[in-house]
Formats: C-alpha cells, structure tokens, sequence
C-alpha cells in the first residue's frame, strides 16, 4: 500500500517487436481496488500491455510503477515483483503434468518458499471456493475450458498478488463455459481486487469496470468511465470500434 | 474379455488403445484388432500363421546347403555347452549397461541444460555443449571405446584407474550422451514457450521453471527415444569386447568360435541381446500407454 493509492502506473510505455511498434506510449492508471477494462481490436497492443506490466516482456522506453514501485529500473529482482502481479492467460497455460492442486501449490511452494502443508491448505481453501475441489487431483486435459481458466485465476490467487491481469481470459472459450469463468471474476472484483481486464466481452467490461480504456494502434486513445465510453464516445475511432461489436451482435 | 464373445459391439467402433475404451479392458496393438474380430477371427489368424511358418521352414530346412548351414550356426550341441558360460559373461554387459546408462541420462542432461542456456555470459558454455555434441556424435563409438580402452591404460597414469573395462565404459557413457543430449534437447524446446511464461509469471526463476515445469514435460515427451538409445546402447556393450581381457558375452562368444570352429556361440549371444532389447521395446509402448491412461483417467475415478 502506497500513499497516493495507486496501485499501478504505466508512463510513456513503448514496445516494439522488431521493426513494428506495438505499444507507442501508453499511460495508464490504476488505484487500489479499481477494476480497468481494457477494450480495442485485436493487436491493438492489449497483451502486449499486460505482458509488460507483468515484466514477461522487456519494455523499450517508459516506467512501471507497481504500489509505487519502479519495476521497470535496473537491478529491480523481477521474480519479486511477478510474486505481487498475477497474470492469467487466454490459453489457461495450466502446467499439463500436474495435478490442479500442485499446479496451484507450485508458486505458494517454490517461489514464495511457503511450506508444502500450508500451501496446501492455502491453495485447497481457493479451489473450494471456486468450486474446484472435487477436480483437485485431475490433471488439466480432464477438465472443461472453463474449470481450466478457473483453476488457472486460483493458480494465480494463491499467490495472494497485489494486482491480477486477465488477458482475455475468456476468448478461448466456447460460450457456454463463458459465464462461469466471468462469475469468478466478479467475486474477485466483489473482494476489491485490484484488476486490469483486456476483454472482448463488453457488457462485461461494462458491468464490472470502474474505468474503460480504449486500444487502438498502440496508444490508449480515450479513456473514462463505462457511461462515458459505451455510451458516448467521443472518438470517432472509439465510436467505429463499438459499433463494428454491435454490428457483430457481441453486445 | 473373453475371445469367444463374437465381438462385443461396443468395441468394435475403437481401436485398440483408444482412450474410450473402458477402464480395465487392456488391449495390444498387435492382438487387438484380431481380438475385436472375435473367435473366428483368431482362428483364421492361427492356421494362417502356422501355414505361413511352415512354409518358410521347409523352404530353409530342404535348401541343398542346409546341413552346412545347420551344423555351423545351429549346432544344438554347441550350444548346449557354451550357452551357460555366455551367459553368465552377459551379465557384464547388464552391469556395463546399467552404469553407463546412470551415468549418460545424467551427463546429457547437463548438457542439454547448458545448451539452451540464454544471455551472452552463457556463451561460452553453450558453445561447449555444441562442440562436444558435435564431437562424440560425429566419431564412431567403437574408436572411442577403443582409444579410451586402450590408450588411458597405457598411460599408467597415478590415481587413474587403469581398467579396460572401465574406460571402455567410459567411452559408452561419452559418446552416448551426445546422443541423448540431443533427444532431450528435442524435448526441452517442444515444451511451449507459454508453459515458460506461465512458470515465470508466478515468481519462479528461471532454474525453478526449467526444473519443475520445462523438464518434467520434455522428460516426460522424449521416453521413446530415450529408450531407443537404451537399446542402442545394450547392444553396443558388445563394443567393450575389443578392449577388455576379461570376456563379456561377445568376447566370450568369439573365444568359443575360435576354438570350436562354429558359429553358433556367437548366435547364443545375439539371443542373449534378444532377451533384453525385445522386452525393452515392448516396455516403451507399456509405459507410453500407461502414462496416457493415468493422465485421461482422473475425473471418472
């Protein structure tokens, strides 16, 4: 917990992939406790932004402030800081070689140093909460995408992180299992967990966020409340973008 | 399942190994199919094959050269008599086999580990581990067996052990974990970079992702070729023969052949290679199949 209460800032951000630029200066600011959906076209930089912030990327040029810590500085010990920032993938990324239960004891384990009964304990309490105890000795092939994204956010909440980054965590998904991965993620934000949502889902993003910001081309290009995004965009390219998703029937 | 069932419907529409397939009904690549086919299917099986066996049989045995033939490589008498000693010389090869294996599945590992080892201060290890992969897999085994065999011995250098044996072993273990580096290095880069990101975004280090989530899986996906080496390896315990004065099984095979003027000792060894690679090869497929019926198995038990 920090003064100002922000628990994440992202200044002047810039990532490039070889010769393309994926992330031209992104600002962004997240207090404790807020949920910022983050919204645009695919390749409008939304995992790229993520990966940053979770340092699975080299950033080119800008700071990284994580509950007012400079990540982005030199000597900064990055497993440290990925310790406090959780990370869920598109893909769940579960580890297919072990159970659910160790796949979620792993981090409280090894890079926490938590011993293996109360990581046990710790991480038993999590799936029985979600839901997921009676899978905690499957393997993840046994599962339906939907418990696998589950147990992937438990994996990562074991980690008791500062902030969560969902990175479309839902796009993988066939539609049915689509809402119970959503509910998970609404009782995360009922608790008051910081998040950064990159979604696809926009009455979702609506629903659960407190600040919506738009993608496009490598730059958050407006940014307000879901009201002022959803229902008048200032933009045009904002304004083109949502109704591209209604026309498409996704809201 | 009983073989004279006709054919269960239900499991006509698999095949064999089919993940489906009900718990317990275990079912052979080879017998499954006939299985599925059902009594009359493993009769027309059974006088085809003895058919076919016959034929070859008397084809070989009513060839002119026959006796000739019979008398140098199948000489039952021959064979009586030296089996046992060869036996009992084949032991040195399980035991050659055994230590050299230990000792390669570690060492390659290394190496394959220092290979994908990323960042410029690493070069130079990297750089090692090519060159020495380069190096063992591009020289014949049997030259290194020989020279180390050989040439440590002659030496007499102090505090060295001076077993042909031993170095001819050493050789083995050199030369094969080139190899096995190889196949493991195969599998730690089919393991998918977000298995990598996965292990990293929980605060894992680098050594902690290799260790608990890149290795076991390589690991685990290289079994075949690994024990395709196994076997590889087996065989070329027969390599140590020419170094070493106390006889493993095919030296000792090739002293009786000397003596004796026939051949069939050294087919008592090639059976003694077969009692070991055969059974192998079949435990690969076992361990394949139960690896993936432990990992489907899970939510109906």
């Amino acid at each position: 917990m920090n003064a100002d209460g922000s628990a994440l800032r992202v200044v002047d951000l810039h990532k490039s992939f070889g010769g393309l630029e994926v992330l031209r200066g992104i600002n962004l600011e997240v207090d404790e406790h807020q949920v910022v959906g983050l919204i645009g076209a695919s390749g409008s930089g939304k995992s790229t932004l993520l990966r940053c912030v979770n340092l699975l990327e080299p950033i080119d040029h800008g700071q990284i402030v994580i509950e007012g810590e400079d990540v982005t500085g030199r000597g900064v010990d990055v497993n440290r800081i990925r310790q406090h920032v959780g990370i869920v993938f598109q893909a769940f990324n579960l580890f297919p070689h072990m159970t659910v239960l160790r796949n979620v004891t792993l981090g409280p384990t090894e890079a926490l140093g938590i011993s293996r009964g109360d990581a046990r304990e710790l991480s038993l309490d999590l799936l029985e909460r979600f839901g997921l105890a009676d899978k905690r000795d499957d393997y993840p092939d046994r599962l339906s995408g939907g418990q696998q994204q589950r147990v992937a956010i438990v994996r990562a909440l074991a980690m008791k992180p500062d902030v969560m980054l969902l990175d479309e965590v839902t796009s993988a998904l066939d539609p049915e299992l689509v809402a119970e991965v959503l509910n998970v993620i609404r009782e995360l934000a009922a608790g008051g967990m910081t998040m950064v949502i990159a979604t696809h889902e926009m009455g979702f993003a609506r629903d659960i966020a407190s600040r919506i910001g738009f993608l496009d081309a490598g730059v958050i290009l407006e940014e307000g409340t879901p009201e002022e995004i959803f229902s008048s965009p200032r933009e045009e390219r904002t304004q083109r973008f949502l109704q591209s998703i209604i026309d498409a029937g996704r809201m | 399942m009983g073989m004279g069932g006709g054919g269960s419907p239900e499991l006509q529409q698999y095949q064999p190994g089919d993940p489906r397939l009900p718990e317990g009904q275990r079912t052979s690549r080879i017998l499954g199919p006939l299985r599925a086919e059902g009594a009359r299917g493993v009769a027309i099986a059974l006088i085809s094959t003895v058919v076919v066996l016959a034929l070859i049989v008397w084809a070989i045995t009513s060839s002119p050269n026959w006796p000739e033939v019979k008398q140098a490589f199948f000489d039952p008498e021959e064979f009586k008599r030296t089996f046992p000693d060869i036996a009992r010389a084949f032991l040195r090869n399980i035991k050659y086999f055994m230590i050299a294996e230990v000792f390669i599945l570690a060492w390659a590992l290394v190496l394959a580990v220092l290979r994908s080892l990323q960042g410029p201060v690493f070069f130079p290890l990297r750089a090692l581990s090519i060159v020495y992969t380069d190096l063992f897999r591009g020289i014949p085994t049997v030259l290194v067996v020989y020279l180390l065999g050989f040439g440590i011995p002659s030496l007499g250098l102090p505090g060295v052990p001076s077993g042909a044996a031993f170095w001819g072993v050493v050789g083995l273990i050199l030369s094969y974990s080139a190899y096995v580096a190889e196949v493991y290095r195969a599998g730690i880069e089919s393991v998918h970079p977000s298995q990598v990101a996965a292990a990293r975004s929980l605060g894992l280090s680098r050594t902690k992702a290799l260790r608990f989530v890149i290795i076991p899986q390589a690991v685990r996906r290289v079994i075949p070729p690994l024990l395709n080496d196994f076997i590889g390896l087996q065989k070329d315990t027969a390599l140590v023969a020419f170094v070493v004065a106390i006889p493993e099984a095919f030296k000792q095979g090739q002293i009786y052949q000397a003596a004796d003027f026939n051949f069939t000792p050294l087919l008592a060894v090639a059976l003694m290679f077969l009692l070991i690679t055969v059974p192998l090869t079949r435990f690969t497929d076992v361990l394949l199949e139960r690896q993936r019926r432990r990992r489907q198995a899970g939510t109906a038990a």
